[in-house]
């Protein structure tokens, strides 16, 4: 690893995974309470438009945040409400929401292309950030990247130590025993498709205001919304695991960077669209070894099995669920 | 029926004007635009059937796999391994021989492309686990990067990779098209046959009924003595054949070379057609073509009004959400509404 | 509290669940509820627990009209139920489901709860571990903790629906023991179970429910004899069996055992002969459903060995069942057994002409035709299978059936026929049985088991606990053996 700095390349794959964390995380929660928003590459394609767009009208980069968030918030709510009130299935509505609410963001978006914009710079952590090798690493990241890491624990904390995050849970698994204990499954998926779709939004916008700076055709964000959704079943729909794996995708773009100075026979772009399948594999790979008969062949190999376990997860049983009743 | 129609339309003119305005474009002069892009001339059309036909293609192999209940979001995958295979069996024949059987070999050779890519993504549905959807998405990510890195790597121009794509082929390796017209007779030919095909297919065989039967109700099917996962895997082969070969007459009937957007989003699109077309065979070639319209129409858009093209794109997906939200109420209302609470 | 359900009527379309029941349940006492399946048990006590809406009729409570229309509802004023099928969450914690819709606002109050829990166990006699995830309880001690949960959520009144199934004898003298010390602290509870024993040990009073209608209540001194007849009716049909001969073995399971539906199918030995008839009673979900798919090969035993004639099949998927001439029929029609969206013709296409191509839609259709006509069926070649009513949903599975099969496997093959129709199957059935067939179904109807069957077999629980031959036993004694009382 000649020439690398360890710290230089840890830090840059924290800052790099804070907008598909946010996503992800964000994803989680929605799926968590039994609705899939498939529409999460469209959304934080739209968003991070919307987001530089207002930032660079206002000046402000609150409001290009906000922009981001309200155009989160409000796909995944028409991708709930067509689900809850119209009975259409989830996967049709987010997928058509995908490709339209990217067509939306490059359309409304041609005026704002390679314009100079605001950016959210660094602000490191007081006190914290003086601490050694963790300071730089952890603390010394602009607002969006810090709020990501702060997400985790908070969305952990939010799912799992409070009465609402029960009440997700509870629906996301199963909706009529929600019903018999006096909570309502559609309000709950609504609200927290929105709660999603928010993170979603600012994902979107940390993106285009702080990762990857500015807008353009490609805003070079293109794919992420993919290996969000793909990085919630990789957590086994558990925030902590999910980040995990946000991580893991943001070293492998990374390295990508550092392979490619290493075999410059390699075409670069090969490097760029390699993290991607790279990702998905992991999947299938997971999706393959949580299969009854590998977990019987691991039966004899302790370690084995323990990493099957730590990393498989269940879906929310009734995830993705269509209402009853409607075609 | 025609009053559901009239308020889908309604609905997309009402959002496409509404972005629009929002976009600062006059809207109606937009609209003539894209009306004059696509069908204005000749040299139009022409353009709107070249965009058609691997539209209509694609669309033709997604009925299959529809029909049996499968998400085949790898289709853009297919077209562009299609692509590729086509590109390797027509870079073998620069000496000028035997080119009308090169080309057949490499139409083929497109079709197993796209099939052996879309049984990759069923195989790992039916014996992996993994939903369709995420198999065929890194199936595309993959198909994606073996592209670039072919144009950039092994078939790259002599003296500098670029963009812009392989090397193009000799003359004699292209389709044959008519003068002045650009379009090959014979993709169009074969195009219309794959849709009498399909229909054929599935409304005259009992592979038909089977990919019917099992999308309809699998269970219920198997108890009839069906094999779902063995009909899955073929109706998989069928759709990715006919996205290589849309892939096939991209390389060897337009671009005459491989390029990195050879698929341009065609399989995405068609996806949308056949949703759009309530999933019949005689339906989706229509909305294909006014998809292709709407897709040539809008190339002019940034050069006279300063939009992007992408509006076609707003347009199509609004019309399927618009689409399906009234199809649905209108299946509720027959119900006679009201949600039915708890049970 | 006092609780008085008044000319209750729930409609489900042109079923009809519920049609004019009166109730009236004491404070302090234990009511059972009793009845075959679908004598609308499950659903009277769903609209009572507001799960889901009655048609009309009035509830009151101490003498109140209450109009509510959620469990929420319900549950504000004290009354809880605990439903068939556990509604908790398998993957939370035994804690977390206990706090589940009784924890708002910002803080959870774990321990709070915990220790609350624990009190209630300690108090109704459970042993529960908060921690561990609910899905790795037995049904018992899931049942526990949702009656621990309604009994801290402030449940006056509580609903157990059919809490008996599944359980163990010591699970259940656990529960009975603490269901009686709530009821002695003045709660109401109402028991239904299609049980006999179960009720007689426990209640006060028993309401019996036949078709949706009460057919009568009585007090202790409980007569055994009164309730099976308030049941099943009175009056069983004489037995008009063909009595075919037994021939060679047809189908033979040898000390099988399998998961599957509620209880099971446990260490099951049955020879079945050739033109033999035999009838599976038992309540829904007792263990013969399993049984008969077994038989199908549709489950994969994961002990003991299954024969087909006189091939060991053991482990063979269902289509190498089949092309032994092996035929199950499903209960579920739409479920299973047709296909939504299909029509008549294309169901009778895809049955036949195996090895072509091409569907012969003539022949499809005239099979159609001929079929709608052999068996009475009220639609036409392109009606699709949804449109058709139950009956003719049921006459069709019939003739879906393979001409010659050797083992006919039927799940309650005449559900929804009046009795002309029910005869007219039978005819139909019994000219397979003289060909050699043997047939094994099952039915909620003890008159036709009587009426058509060489042998019944009874299950409760995911064994045989009976296997007679009709002569030998009548209506009364199977529904004895049914409610578990032997």
């Amino acid at each position: 690893m000649q020439g690398v700095d360890i710290t230089i390349l840890l830090a840059g794959i924290v800052a790099g995974a804070a907008p598909i964390l946010l996503a992800t995380l964000g994803e989680t929660i929605t799926e968590k309470a039994g609705i899939i928003n498939l529409s999460l590459d469209g959304t934080i394609i739209l968003s991070a438009m919307a987001a530089f767009a207002a930032a660079v009208t206002t000046g402000s980069l609150l409001a290009g945040f906000a922009a981001g968030a309200a155009v989160g918030a409000s796909i995944a709510a028409a991708v709930a409400l067509f689900s809850l009130r119209l009975g259409l299935s989830q996967v049709a509505v987010g997928f058509v929401l995908t490709l339209m609410t990217k067509d939306l963001a490059y359309f409304l978006g041609t005026s704002y292309a390679r314009m100079e914009g605001p950016l959210a710079g660094p602000m490191p952590v007081p006190v914290l950030s003086k601490i050694p090798f963790l300071g730089p690493v952890l603390f010394s990241h602009s607002l969006p990247v810090t709020f990501s890491m702060v997400m985790i624990l908070a969305s952990w904390w939010y799912l799992y130590r409070t009465p609402s995050g029960l009440k997700i849970r509870c629906v996301g698994e199963n909706p009529d025993g929600a019903y018999a204990r006096g909570i309502d499954p559609d309000r709950v998926q609504l609200f927290y498709a929105v709660a999603g779709g928010l993170l979603v939004g600012v994902a979107g916008a940390a993106f285009s205001l702080c990762v990857k700076p500015g807008w353009g055709q490609p805003q070079g964000c293109e794919g992420s919304g993919w290996i969000a959704l793909a990085l919630v079943i990789f957590g086994g729909w558990h925030p902590v695991k999910a980040a995990v794996g946000a991580y893991l995708f943001s070293f492998l773009q990374v390295m990508s960077i550092y392979l490619q100075a290493w075999w410059p026979d390699v075409p670069a772009q090969v490097f760029q669209v390699a993290p991607f399948p790279l990702m998905i594999f992991i999947l299938v790979l997971i999706s393959v070894a949580q299969r009854e008969t590998v977990m019987r062949a691991a039966r004899n190999h302790p370690a084995l099995r323990a990493i099957i376990q730590t990393l498989s997860g269940k879906a929310p049983a009734a995830l993705g669920r269509q209402k009853k009743g409607t075609g | 029926m025609a009053l559901e129609t009239a308020l889908t339309l309604t609905v997309v003119l009402g959002f496409t004007t509404l972005v629009l305005l929002l976009a600062g474009a006059p809207p109606l002069e937009s609209y003539r635009q894209i009306v004059k892009g696509s069908l204005g001339s000749w040299g139009k059309v022409t353009h709107v059937i070249k965009v058609w036909i691997p539209l209509t293609l694609a669309a033709c192999g997604l009925l299959y796999t529809f029909r049996i209940g499968l998400w085949n979001i790898g289709v853009e995958g297919q077209v562009m391994v299609g692509a590729v295979l086509t590109t390797y069996v027509l870079r073998t024949g620069s000496d000028g021989q035997h080119g009308q059987y090169l080309l057949a070999a490499a139409l083929l050779a497109g079709m197993a492309g796209g099939a052996l890519w879309a049984v990759m993504a069923g195989y790992l549905k039916t014996r992996g686990g993994v939903h369709e959807i995420f198999a065929g998405l890194g199936l595309n990510f993959v198909a994606q990067g073996l592209v670039l890195w072919l144009i950039f790597g092994p078939w790259k121009q002599p003296g500098i990779a670029s963009m812009s794509g392989t090397e193009t082929f000799a003359e004699h390796l292209w389709m044959p098209y008519l003068e002045g017209l650009r379009i090959s007779p014979a993709a169009l030919g074969m195009t219309l046959t794959s849709v009498v095909l399909t229909a054929y297919m599935l409304r005259a065989t009992r592979f038909g009924l089977y990919l019917k039967a099992i999308g309809s109700n699998e269970k219920a099917a198997f108890l009839f003595g069906l094999r779902p996962q063995a009909t899955m895997i073929l109706a998989m082969v069928c759709a990715g054949g006919f996205a290589g070969l849309a892939g096939s007459f991209q390389v060897a009937g337009v671009y005459h070379r491989l390029i990195p957007a050879i698929s341009s989003g065609y399989g995405y699109l068609a996806l949308l057609v056949v949703m759009l077309s309530g999933f019949s065979v005689w339906v989706s070639p229509l909305v294909a073509f006014f998809f292709a319209c709407l897709n040539v129409g809008s190339i002019q858009l940034p050069m006279v009004l300063q939009l992007d093209s992408s509006l076609s794109g707003v347009i199509q997906g609004t019309l399927v959400m618009a689409a399906l939200a009234m199809h649905a109420m209108r299946a509720r209302s027959r119900k006679g509404g009201g949600p039915d609470a708890g049970g | 509290m006092n609780v008085e359900l008044i000319d209750i009527h729930k409609h489900f379309g042109s079923v009809r669940a519920n049609s004019g029941i009166d109730l009236k349940i004491l404070p302090g006492t234990i009511h059972g509820i009793l009845g075959e399946n679908g004598a609308g048990k499950s659903t009277l006590m769903k609209v009572l627990a507001g799960f889901i809406p009655k048609t009309r009729g009035t509830i009151l409570l101490d003498g109140s009209e209450v109009g509510y229309s959620s469990p929420e509802g319900a549950l504000r004023h004290g009354i809880g139920m605990l439903y068939q099928d556990p509604l908790d969450f398998p993957p939370l914690s035994v804690l977390e489901n206990f706090m589940a819709g009784q924890v708002r606002g910002a803080t959870m109050g774990t321990e709070v709860h915990r220790a609350r829990l624990l009190e209630l166990c300690t108090g109704l006699g459970f042993k529960l571990d908060p921690d561990v995830p609910a899905g790795r309880l037995t049904v018992g001690e899931r049942q526990q903790l949702e009656l621990a949960r309604l009994l801290s959520s402030g449940a006056r009144v509580l609903i157990l629906d059919e809490p008996t199934t599944g359980i163990s004898g010591l699970q259940k003298e656990v529960l009975f023991s603490a269901l009686k010390s709530i009821a002695r602290g003045g709660r109401s509870i109402v028991l239904v179970s299609h049980k006999l024993e179960d009720i007689e040990a426990l209640c006060d009073e028993i309401t019996v429910l036949r078709e949706g209608i009460v057919t009568g209540t009585m007090e202790r001194p409980f007569s055994t004899q009164a309730l099976l007849s308030m049941m099943f009716g009175s009056e069983p049909s004489p037995a008009i069996r063909s009595g075919h001969e037994p021939g060679a073995q047809a189908l033979y399971l040898d000390n099988v055992s399998a998961p599957g539906g509620r209880a099971g199918l446990a260490e099951c030995t049955v020879h079945v002969s050739r033109g033999e008839v035999i009838g599976l009673a038992g309540l829904e979900g007792s263990g013969q459903e399993v049984f008969l798919r077994i038989a199908a090969g549709l489950i994969r035993p994961h002990r003991g060995r299954v024969h087909v004639g006189r091939r060991d099949m053991t482990g063979r998927g269902y289509h190498a069942f089949q092309s032994l001439g092996v035929a199950f029929q499903p209960a579920s029609r739409l479920e299973e057994g047709l296909i939504r969206g299909l029509t008549v013709t294309e169901h009778c296409a895809l049955g036949e002409g195996g090895g072509q191509f091409m569907v012969q839609w003539d022949t499809a259709e005239q099979d159609a035709r001929d079929k709608i006509r052999k068996f009475q069926v009220a639609g036409t070649p392109d009606s699709p299978v949804e449109s058709l009513s139950g009956g003719n949903q049921q006459r069709l599975l019939l003739a879906f059936l393979p001409e010659e099969p050797e083992l006919l496997l039927l799940e309650n093959p005449t559900r929804g026929l009046d009795l002309e129709s029910v005869h007219w199957v039978w005819d139909h059935l019994d000219a397979h049985a003289s060909r050699g067939a043997a047939i094994v179904f099952s039915s909620s109807e003890l008159d036709e088991i009587l009426m058509v069957a060489d042998r019944v077999l009874v299950f409760f629980d995911g064994h045989i606990i009976k296997d007679e031959r009709p002569e030998d036993t009548d209506a009364l004694a199977l529904g004895r053996a049914i409610a578990g009382k032997m």
